[in-house]
C-alpha cells in the first residue's frame, strides 16, 4: 500500500541528503517526495510517498524520527486528505487538432500556458488520479516532454500538521 | 576579548571536561593543535587514525565519559570511518573531530579534501560542517549531548581550516535546544503494567539482557529482577557484564556460539524480557525459530529497534534502568522451581567443553580470568578468542568486557585497551588478541609505550586466520584459503624491540606462573600463547538453524 508522510525537518543544508540516504540504505523506496519552506522559515515540510506493508511504514516512520533534523512526522494516509500534484505537458498539436486537445484541457480543469507552432504546454494539478487521466487523454497525441511535481498534501479540516501551529492548538 | 575558532574549540571542549584526546596531527588541524598547546587537555598520539577513534571508544565504556578523537582533513578521516562505524553500531557516545579545507575550497577537490559529513552519515548518529566561527561553542554543546543522551553514538564535527583561524568572541553555549531530538526516557505506565502482568503470569521466564543494560547503568535492576522473579538471565556479546556470569541464575551469552544452556532456555521459554537488545541475528539465530514458544516483552530506549528484527508482543520504548524501576514496583516474587531445575538440566547435559590434552585459548582465558579478578578490563580483538573470551571468561560488573560487537572489527582490541588503561590508570587492562587481528594495529605498542600503559596484551598465535578457517571448515568442505600467515613475526622480539615484555607460552604447566609474573609487572607485556589451528569454536549454530541446533 502507497502512504503519504507528512515530515517536518529543519531548513538547512544537507537534511534532503540524509532523508534520501536513509531510504536508499535501508531499501525503501520513495514514489514521490515534495520539498518546499513552510510558514516558518526555519522549516521545510516534505510529503513523501512510500510504497510498503505495515512494517516497512512502522520501520520507515520510526527510522526517520531518528534524524536528529526530523521535527515532526505523521502518516496522514488514513485521514482525509487533501493531495495535489501539477503536471507540465508538452503535447504535439497540428493546428487540426488543437481544438479537440483544448477540449481535454477544459475537461480536466487544465490550462495551456504555452503556444509553439506545433506544440502546446498543459499545466494541470490534482490529486494522482486526475494527472494520470490528463496524461492518458493527451498521449495520443505525442507527449514531447513531461515534467511533474511530487504530491504534496494536507489534512481536511482544522487539525494542522506544522509544529508551531499544533503546539499553540494543543495549549 | 576575541580568540581564535581553534582556541574557542579547545575552551568548549574543556566545558564538556574533556581530558583526553585520541588523535593524528594534519594539515587541517595545525590551528587545533597549536591550541592545544595551552590546554590542560592531554593529547594521545596514536600510529594510525583509526586507533585513535577505537581508543576514544575504550575510553568511553570504561569511564563513562564521552570519548574524544581527532583526525586532520582527508585520508585522516577516512581512516576513521572504520572506527565510527564501530562505535556506531555498538552505541558508545564518542565525539569525532576532523579537520577540513578552508570554506572556499571546499566541493573543488582540493588537496586532502573529502566529503567526511558525506561519507559519515549513514554511521554517526549526527554530524556538523561548521561553517560559521560563531558556532562552534554552539555544535560542541550539542555533538556532546547527542552522543551522551538516548541512545548514545559517535556525532562527527568538521571544522574547516579558516574557521579554526579566524577570530571570534567564543560566548559560551548554554542550553541545547534541539526540536526534532528529544529522547523517551520514561517508559509508557500502562505497558508497564501489561509487562508486570505478563511476567507474573509467567511459567519459563528467560531475562535477556544487551548493551542497553549497560549503557543505561542497569545492571543493578536487572538482578533485582532476576532474583524477585527466580528467572535464568542470558546475555548478548555486548550485555557481557551486565548480569554477574558466576550467578547461578546465569546462563551467559546466547547466539551463534552461545552455551548451549542459554540457548535451550529461550528456545523452550515462554516469556523472553529483553532489555537493550536490538535481536542482531548473530545472537537470534533463524529468526523463525528464534524463542518459538515465548511472548517477548522488548524494553529498549530506541523505539526504531522495537519490531524490527523480531516482533515484540510488548514493547516499552525507555531507559532500561527507568522502565525497570517502575516495573519492579508491580512485580510479584516467584520460585520457577521447575523452570529453574529444566535449565538445569540443560546446563549439566551440555556444558562448555574443550581438549584438554594441549594448549588452548579456552584454558588460558580460564585461568586468566581467575588471576584477574573483576576489577580487571578485559578487551577483545575479533575472531576465536573473542568468542571464547565470552564464553570463558568470568564478569561480575559492566564496562569490563570490551569488544566490537555489530560490526566486528578486527584491530579493534588493542587501541581499545589503551583508552581503557588511559582512562583507568589504576586497573589492570587485558587486551585479548589473536596473532590475525593484533597485525591490524600492532604499532600502536609505540603509543602504549609512551604513555607508560602497562596493558598485558594475550596473544594467541595459531599462525592463521581461525575464525574464518572455521567458517571454511563449516561452508566450504574444508577447501581452506587466504587463512594461513606464513610468515609471522617474532612477537618475542616484536615486544622488545618496543622495550616491552614478551613472554611465550607453549604448554598449559607455564599458564598460571606466566600469567602471575605478567600481571605483576608495571610494564606494556605481550604474553604469546602458541595454540592448534585446528581448535573450534563450539557450540556453533550454523545458518538457517535455530538457536537450539548447535554442534557441539
Amino acid at each position: 500500500m502507497k502512504h503519504t508522510l507528512a515530515v517536518l525537518v529543519e531548513n538547512r543544508p544537507g537534511v534532503l541528503t540524509r532523508i534520501a540516504g536513509l531510504f536508499a540504505r535501508r531499501g525503501y523506496n520513495i514514489e514521490s517526495l515534495a520539498v518546499g519552506e513552510t510558514e516558518d522559515p526555519t522549516v521545510s515540510r516534505m510529503t513523501i510517498v512510500v510504497e510498503g506493508d505495515e512494517k516497512v511504514i512502522e520501520q520507515v516512520t520510526k527510522q526517520l524520527h531518528k534524524l536528529v533534523d526530523v521535527i515532526k512526522l505523521s502518516d496522514i494516509s488514513n485521514e482525509e486528505n487533501v493531495d495535489r500534484e501539477l503536471i507540465l505537458i508538452k503535447v504535439n498539436a497540428e493546428p487540426q487538432v488543437r481544438a479537440e486537445i483544448m477540449q481535454i484541457v477544459d475537461i480536466f480543469r487544465a490550462r495551456i500556458v504555452d503556444i509553439g507552432r506545433n506544440t502546446l504546454i498543459i499545466e494541470a494539478t490534482g490529486d494522482s488520479g486526475k494527472i494520470k487521466a490528463i496524461e492518458t487523454s493527451l498521449k495520443p497525441f505525442g507527449i514531447r516532454e513531461l515534467v511533474r511535481t511530487g504530491k504534496i498534501a494536507m489534512v481536511r479540516g482544522p487539525k494542522v500538521k506544522n509544529g508551531k501551529n499544533n503546539k499553540s492548538l494543543s495549549f | 576579548m576575541e580568540i581564535t575558532g581553534a582556541e574557542c574549540l579547545i575552551k568548549s571542549l574543556e566545558q564538556e571536561d574533556v581530558s583526553v584526546i585520541f588523535g593524528y596531527p594534519g594539515g587541517a588541524v595545525v590551528p587545533i593543535y597549536d591550541a592545544l598547546l595551552n590546554s590542560s587537555i592531554k593529547h594521545v598520539l596514536v600510529r594510525q587514525e583509526q586507533a585513535a577513534v577505537h581508543a576514544a571508544n575504550g575510553y568511553a565504556r570504561t569511564t563513562g565519559k564521552v570519548g574524544v578523537c581527532m583526525a586532520t582533513s582527508g585520508p585522516g578521516a577516512t581512516n576513521l570511518v572504520t572506527g565510527i562505524a564501530t562505535a556506531y553500531m555498538d552505541s558508545i557516545p564518542i565525539v569525532i573531530i576532523t579537520g577540513q579545507v578552508s570554506t572556499q575550497m571546499v566541493g573543488t577537490d582540493a588537496f586532502q579534501e573529502v566529503d567526511i559529513t558525506g561519507i559519515t552519515m549513514p554511521i554517526t548518529k549526527y554530524n556538523y560542517l561548521v561553517k560559521d566561527v560563531k558556532d562552534v561553542p554552539r555544535v560542541i554543546k550539542e555533538a556532546f549531548h547527542i552522543a551522551s543522551t538516548g541512545r548514545p553514538g559517535p556525532v562527527l564535527i568538521d571544522i574547516p581550516k579558516n574557521i579554526s583561524d579566524s577570530k571570534t568572541k567564543c560566548k559560551p553555549h548554554e542550553k541545547v535546544d534541539l526540536r526534532g531530538y528529544k529522547p523517551n526516557y520514561v517508559g509508557h505506565p500502562s505497558q508497564i503494567k501489561n509487562a508486570s502482568m505478563m511476567i507474573n503470569s509467567s511459567v519459563r521466564p528467560v531475562i535477556l539482557a544487551g548493551g542497553g543494560v549497560i549503557n543505561a547503568g542497569a545492571s543493578e535492576y536487572v538482578q533485582k529482577l532476576a532474583y524477585r522473579i527466580q528467572a535464568p538471565v542470558v546475555t548478548t556479546l555486548m550485555g557481557i557484564g551486565s548480569f554477574p556470569t558466576d550467578d547461578e541464575l546465569s546462563l551467559g551469552m546466547l547466539g551463534m556460539h552461545g552455551t548451549p544452556a542459554a540457548n535451550q532456555a529461550v528456545t523452550n521459554a515462554d516469556l523472553l524480557v529483553a532489555l537493550g537488545v536490538r535481536f542482531d541475528d548473530r545472537a537470534t539465530g533463524a529468526v523463525e525459530k528464534f524463542a518459538p514458544g515465548a511472548k517477548i516483552i522488548h524494553i529498549d530506549i530506541d523505539p526504531a529497534e522495537i519490531g524490527k528484527n523480531v516482533r515484540a508482543d510488548l514493547p516499552i520504548v525507555g531507559d532500561v534502568k527507568l522502565v525497570l524501576e517502575e516495573l519492579l514496583k508491580r512485580v510479584e516474587e516467584a520460585k520457577h522451581a521447575q523452570w529453574l531445575e529444566q535449565v538445569k538440566q540443560y546446563r549439566q547435559a551440555t556444558p562448555l567443553k574443550y581438549p584438554k590434552e594441549q594448549l588452548t585459548p579456552q584454558y588460558v582465558l580460564q585461568v586468566m580470568s581467575e588471576l584477574a579478578g573483576s576489577e580487571a578490563i578485559i578487551t577483545t580483538d575479533v575472531g576465536q578468542h573473542q568468542m571464547w573470551a565470552a564464553l570463558y571468561c568470568k564478569f561480575t560488573r559492566p564496562n569490563k568486557f570490551i569488544s566490537s560487537g555489530g560490526l566486528g572489527t578486527m584491530g579493534y582490541g588493542f587501541p581499545a585497551s589503551i583508552g581503557a588503561q588511559l582512562g583507568c590508570r589504576d586497573k589492570l587492562v587485558i587486551a585479548v588478541t589473536g596473532d590475525g587481528s593484533f597485525q591490524m594495529h600492532m604499532a600502536e605498542m609505540g603509543t602504549a609505550m609512551e604513555n607508560n600503559l602497562p596493558i598485558k596484551i594475550i596473544l594467541f598465535n595459531n599462525s592463521c586466520l581461525g575464525l574464518v578457517k572455521q567458517l571454511q571448515y563449516f561452508y566450504c568442505d574444508k577447501r581452506y584459503n587466504a587463512i594461513d600467515f606464513r610468515c609471522n613475526p617474532d612477537f618475542m622480539q616484536f615486544a622488545r624491540c618496543y622495550g616491552a615484555e614478551g613472554y611465550r607460552i607453549t604448554s598449559t604447566d607455564e599458564v598460571e606462573p606466566v600469567l602471575k609474573e605478567a600481571f605483576g609487572s608495571g610494564k606494556l607485556t605481550i604474553i604469546e600463547c602458541l595454540v592448534s589451528p585446528d581448535n573450534l569454536v563450539y557450540p556453533m549454530v550454523l545458518n538457517t538453524k535455530g538457536l537450539a541446533e548447535m554442534e557441539l
